[in-house]
């Protein structure tokens, strides 16, 4: 009898550490259901990525659809490039769609806001989106505000 | 006494514990199928020999054949094996499992080394019990348990497994005259049922000699005396008589090794 | 002059013979992990002894756990908002609490909590049956204390961390949410929102995960060795207890550091 009490409790604790990583996984890192499943890569190009990271989110009017998978600088025409994989549940992303870093807030993280063109074909693995737009830098729009003032 | 009937055979062995030489370089040979006691006075490391043979410690030198096996230079399975098969120590304290019942105890070697059944397992544990006369305490836990019946339970333990060999420590110690008369019995006695090789180490002259086919005398790392009990009290060497009559001193000293008594007094303190 | 030079040898070699001393134990230790690992598997008799393990160690550390966890988890509600509010950014309260307990917290509190409840009865135990010979009596059996005692320990307690520390984190982050939206007036939807946008599964949750895997792992042989390792008299085992928790909490600070380190990549 002992023995038995002893296996449930185990068994219970055992069951209490699932239900504590499923709640981990669902209710305190939000992982959905629609990150699951097949993805494809697309690049883009930036002046400046202003502090975009990996595992930045990647979304299209407010709602994620994917996430930066890879930062690196073209030595080439020294513009960063960004990889970013996409839930194949939005593969209707025309070639002309547009990117750009935005920020969360005033001092959140960094993301990419994507916005979609009128074309009629679509971004395929591999693809690379023309239209970007970089990070505002403040210290960048602090000094053209001065140049603008300074030319009035 | 020629090496085939020896069970244990130990040759040239030394063994010294830090700075303290415990034994040197010793021969002795435990006939097979005899109860064979080992005494001297506190502190010449009966103990020490029982580990050694039981290959708990490592002699610095020197072999120790059990079985014909030398027990220092076995591998560790082998080791395991070898007491598995022919070995089993009864330690003083008993050494029960605290967290098992007295069954559960005696059960513990059979159900580690076997596959049997439980049902077959449970007559096996009730025989063993029934041995030492303890199969109606069988549910109690080992705190419930006095020490004359802890020690029987532990001895109940040892033999689970038919061992050949029995090693006991000291098991007449701070036993009341009754339980010390009930395990001189059993010892006797499970030694003539099984034709077990005994081996005790005591201090207890009388009971030794009562249940002993000889007497190892052990003293100062050397064997002074192995013969059967009654050759030894009449022996002609002094130092060997003056331990089994009991005398407060004599050629075994009464004083631990030390400088001379009245420089140690007048030395400078530091 | 001589007589200095004299001292001073006589302090190096002290201290060689004190490095070389600590090397040694540490050898022994590491043999003494290497022996206990079942290489040839847990039998059932093994599981057995697995099963009263987790309980004995994980089981009855839990109302520990979850009392403290919730508190931690509070605490950190109240100053967090504190101090957050001043930037004016207290939607990000989730957002702290979890990650500080996802990713320190909760492991490392878990850690020590687990060397000081678990750990130190564990020494205590083993120290008092070497005491007691039980320890020799099985060797004596033929049955190799290391698999029969320690083995069944160190995979409770591998296995009994990793839960407590998440179960911890878990009531913590409520813990958390209760202060901070019950008392402080925190938006709900911003706690849990902003949380589960910034808490990654696999950088928060499992290298926290990991941490407590090493911890648990790590306070567990500590535990046995020094059991194992302690002199079988009152005095040793209970010199052997105060130093499992020592050795214990001062080998899980700094492990967290080396992990941390490595996880985050930055040496």
């Amino acid at each position: 009898m002992r023995t038995r009490l002893m296996e449930l409790a185990v068994g219970a604790f055992m069951v209490m550490g699932i239900i504590a990583l499923v709640l981990m996984a669902l209710r305190v890192s939000g992982i959905s259901t629609s990150e699951v499943g097949d993805k494809y890569t697309i690049k883009a190009y930036f002046e400046n990525l202003g502090g975009l990271t990996e595992r930045a989110k990647v979304s299209m009017s407010g709602v994620t659809i994917g996430r930066v998978t890879n930062v690196y600088l073209d030595t080439e025409d020294y513009v960063a490039v960004v990889e970013m994989e996409i839930t194949s549940g939005m593969s209707t992303l025309t070639t002309d769609t547009s990117a750009a870093i935005l920020t969360a807030g005033l001092l959140g993280e960094k993301y990419i806001g994507l916005t979609v063109g009128a074309d009629d074909e679509y971004l395929e693995e591999g693809g690379v989106i023309e239209d970007t737009q970089s990070a505002l830098v403040l210290e960048e729009l602090i000094g053209q505000f001065l140049f603008n003032k300074a030319e009035e | 006494m020629s090496n085939e009937e020896a069970f244990v055979s130990i040759r040239g062995m030394s063994f010294s514990r830090g700075n303290r030489l415990i034994y040197n370089d010793i021969d002795l040979d435990i006939p097979r199928g005899k109860v064979t006691a080992i005494m001297g006075p506190s502190g010449t490391g009966k103990t020490t020999l029982l580990r050694l043979i039981g290959g708990q410690l490592l002699p610095d030198k020197g072999t120790i054949k059990v079985d014909g096996h030398n027990v220092p230079t076995l591998k560790r399975a082998q080791l395991f094996e070898l007491r598995k098969q022919s070995m089993g120590m009864l330690f003083q304290s008993g050494a029960l499992f605290t967290d098992l019942s007295v069954f559960d105890n005696v059960a513990f070697p059979i159900r580690v080394h076997t596959d049997l059944p439980e049902s077959m397992i449970r007559d096996l544990v009730l025989m063993k019990l029934e041995a030492v006369g303890l199969r109606g305490a069988r549910r109690l836990m080992p705190a419930e348990l006095s020490g004359g019946m802890a020690r029987r339970v532990a001895l109940a333990r040892t033999i689970a497994l038919d061992p050949e060999m029995m090693l006991y420590d000291e098991p007449f110690t701070g036993l009341d005259p009754i339980s010390l008369s009930v395990t001189v019995k059993l010892i006797k006695s499970l030694n003539d049922a099984l034709g077990l090789t005994s081996i005790l180490v005591t201090h207890d002259v009388e009971e030794a000699c009562s249940i002993a086919d000889y007497v190892c005398l052990l003293s100062d790392g050397k064997v002074i005396g192995f013969d059967s009990p009654e050759n030894l009290i009449n022996s002609g060497s002094e130092q060997v008589r003056q331990f089994m009559q009991g005398k407060p001193d004599g050629p075994v000293p009464f004083h631990f090794p030390a400088d001379d008594f009245s420089a140690d007094l007048f030395k400078r303190v530091k | 002059m001589e007589g200095i030079i004299d001292k001073l040898l006589n302090q190096i070699q002290k201290l060689g013979q004190f490095g070389l001393e600590r090397l040694q134990a540490l050898g022994r230790a590491g043999v003494f992990l290497f022996a206990s690992i079942p290489w040839g598997g847990p039998g059932s008799a093994g599981f057995k002894d697995l099963i009263k393990q987790i309980y004995s160690i994980g089981v009855r550390s839990l109302s520990i756990i979850l009392v403290a966890g919730f508190f931690v988890g509070m605490v950190l509600g109240l100053q967090g908002y504190t101090i957050l509010s001043d930037f004016g950014s207290e939607a990000a309260l989730g957002t702290m609490v979890s990650l500080t307990l996802l990713r320190e917290l909760g492991p490392v509190v878990t850690a020590l909590l687990f060397a000081g409840r678990a750990g130190s009865a564990l020494t205590a135990e083993i120290g008092l049956m070497k005491a007691t010979e039980q320890i020799s009596a099985m060797e004596m059996m033929g049955v190799d204390p290391l698999k029969r005692i320690i083995t069944p320990r160190l995979w409770a307690g591998f296995i009994a961390m990793p839960i407590l520390a998440l179960l911890f984190s878990l009531v913590g982050i409520w813990g958390g949410a209760y202060v901070g939206i019950n008392m402080l007036g925190v938006d709900e939807g911003a706690y849990w929102g902003n949380m589960q946008a910034s808490v990654e599964f696999y950088d928060d949750v499992i290298k926290g995960l990991i941490k407590s895997l090493v911890f648990g792992l790590v306070v567990t042989w500590i535990a046995v060795y020094q059991g194992f390792d302690s002199m079988p008299t009152s005095e040793g085992i209970s010199k052997a207890t105060t130093q499992t928790v020592v050795v214990a909490s001062l080998a899980v600070l700094g492990l967290d550091f080396v992990l941390t380190a490595i996880m985050l990549g930055s040496i």
